[in-house]
């Protein structure tokens, strides 16, 4: 692990979520970035393109035809040994899903951050979850933020993650569409725009080496005139090596929860800001009969909620998901096992399945246990429909007249829908 | 390439790298047409060696003149997959394509 870090200056900023991905990356100051706008994640790269323009940063900034030319740009640069971030939502992250599958089998540390949006059709750019969900089989690293605050800071630890050897994966940082990414919120960033890139970063992202034939390579697509060994990366693979490799992929994912972990504690020392262990975070959990579960801007509210029904005598709490992939499961189990009922709230569609995704795998983290909680599903917020408090503490309500007996448990129903 | 033994996951290289040089994978089996060069009809353009995809064809250099000039052409069956490209653009028509018996 890293040297330890002193605590950098901050100063407070108003910024929206995207506003705050800008600062982020206008700090970690990549070697590429390439995007094309896309609503509600447009602001990013208008602004970050901005500071490019009044060369406040280095950066090759590529404008590009597509999602799927943004992400391709994206992996060649990194492919090539270069820090890369793109972002987009919905349609645009849909258009990538090709890439995708690449960028993280080729092992490339991109980071992308999304502002969720509903799929068409019929088209809507409201937050939610679909889009991501459509995207969480692509092997790569998905975390999902709280508010404007945690967006700058995970889009940060974002680089640090992926660019670990151990790692050595591709993140998604999420954030819901207009409640996060246009609501301005006092954000603070490090005063030194040097902090990020030359502290916590290290400096240019360094490249890994590889064994190859008894020599050691970077790996890195280099010009025949600076390297002794070209490289090809991705080719023909078949039945005989593809497995192999596959496992290499699914045992840098498995265990990128320590890394995160790592770099939640190291940042915290840099900033004072702290998100749980990494991957999970409890909030008022420990004595709670009822546990809700949830990702992204509906953890705020659900805090609120929480309060609210504590007052009232409900001993309920929360536990938010920072790091939906890899899936937490060790961290769920003990942080559920003792819950009598557990209220998930998927703001995704179930499409056909148990249930919708985080519930699948909430329940499914469960089933080891000896003594389960009552698992239960509440599909809410989609193409962008208002969660309010009240409507999440009905919710709560009905979970604790599940416990009591009163109430038969069911496996999902849609929150704030009209009948 | 059957028989070798073939290392398991952790021992590979990451990053979707093969574990051999392209030079070691031995692409001229694939082929079904051969193509033969001859050296008396070549008039060593070249073009047969920019064209072929594989860079599977090699010059002999002539030795002692005043200038590098070509002195004959030959190809590396090892990697060859007999596309026939080279016969195509062959000016002279010095390559003929002929089934690998």
């Amino acid at each position: 692990m890293a040297k330890v870090l002193e605590k950098a200056e901050q100063v407070e900023m108003l910024l929206n979520g995207d506003e705050a991905v800008a600062w982020a990356i206008y700090h970690v100051e990549p070697d590429v970035v390439a995007a094309y706008p896309i609503t509600p994640q447009t602001i990013i790269v208008e602004r970050f393109s901005e500071f490019v323009a009044d060369g406040l940063v280095r950066t090759e900034f590529i404008s590009v035809e597509s999602e799927h030319s943004a992400l391709s740009a994206v992996v060649g640069a990194a492919a090539a040994g270069g820090r890369a971030f793109t972002a987009t939502a919905s349609q645009g992250l849909a258009l990538m899903n090709e890439i995708l599958h690449i960028a993280a089998a080729l092992r490339l540390p991109i980071v992308m951050a999304i502002a969720t949006r509903a799929l068409s059709a019929p088209i809507n750019i409201h937050p939610d979850h679909g889009d991501v969900m459509n995207s969480r089989e692509a092997g790569w690293i998905i975390m999902f933020a709280e508010n404007a605050q945690e967006v700058y800071d995970n889009v940060i630890q974002a680089f640090k993650i992926a660019e670990d050897h151990r790692v050595l994966l591709p993140v998604m940082v999420a954030f819901d569409g207009f409640v996060i990414s246009h609501t301005a919120e006092k954000v603070y960033v490090f005063k030194d725009v040097n902090v990020v890139r030359e502290k916590f970063l290290g400096g240019p992202r360094k490249v890994p080496k590889i064994k190859l034939m008894g020599k050691e390579v970077e790996l890195a697509l280099r010009p025949l005139s600076h390297t002794p060994v070209p490289l090809t990366i991705g080719p023909l693979d078949l039945t005989d090596f593809y497995f192999e490799h596959k496992l290499q992929h699914m045992d840098a994912l498995y265990r990128a929860p320590q890394v995160i972990k790592e770099v939640n504690e190291e940042y915290a020392k840099l900033t004072g800001r702290k998100y749980g262990n990494g991957l999970v975070e409890k909030y008022k959990l420990d004595d709670a009969e009822i546990a809700l579960v949830a990702m992204g801007a509906t953890v705020g509210t659900l805090r609120y909620v929480v309060d609210v029904m504590r007052d009232e005598g409900y001993k309920v709490g929360l536990l938010k998901i920072r790091t939906y992939r890899p899936f937490p499961t060790e961290d769920v189990i003990e942080a559920l096992k003792d819950k009598k009922v557990v209220g998930v709230f998927d703001r995704a569609a179930p499409n056909g399945a148990v249930g919708a995704p985080l519930f699948l795998d909430i329940r499914s983290a469960l089933y080891d246990l000896e003594k389960r909680p009552i698992v239960v599903d509440y599909v809410y917020g989609l193409g962008g429909r208002d969660a309010p408090p009240e409507l999440l503490e009905d919710a709560v309500e009905e979970l604790y007249r599940i416990m009591k007996g009163e109430i038969k448990p069911f496996r999902f129903k849609y929150l704030g829908v009209r009948e | 390439m059957s028989g070798e033994s073939k290392p398991g996951w952790k021992a590979l290289p990451i990053g979707a790298v093969p574990y051999k040089f392209s030079t070691e994978y031995k692409t001229g089996d694939w082929r079904s047409f051969k193509p033969i060069l001859d050296n008396n009809k070549c008039v060593k353009c070249m073009l047969c060696v920019l064209f072929c995809p594989d860079m599977a064809i090699h010059v002999k250099w002539e030795e002692g003149g005043p200038r590098p000039m070509p002195k004959e052409l030959w190809i590396d069956y090892n990697y060859c997959k007999g596309c026939g490209i080279c016969a195509n653009v062959c000016p002279v028509k010095a390559i003929t394509m002929e089934p690998e018996g």
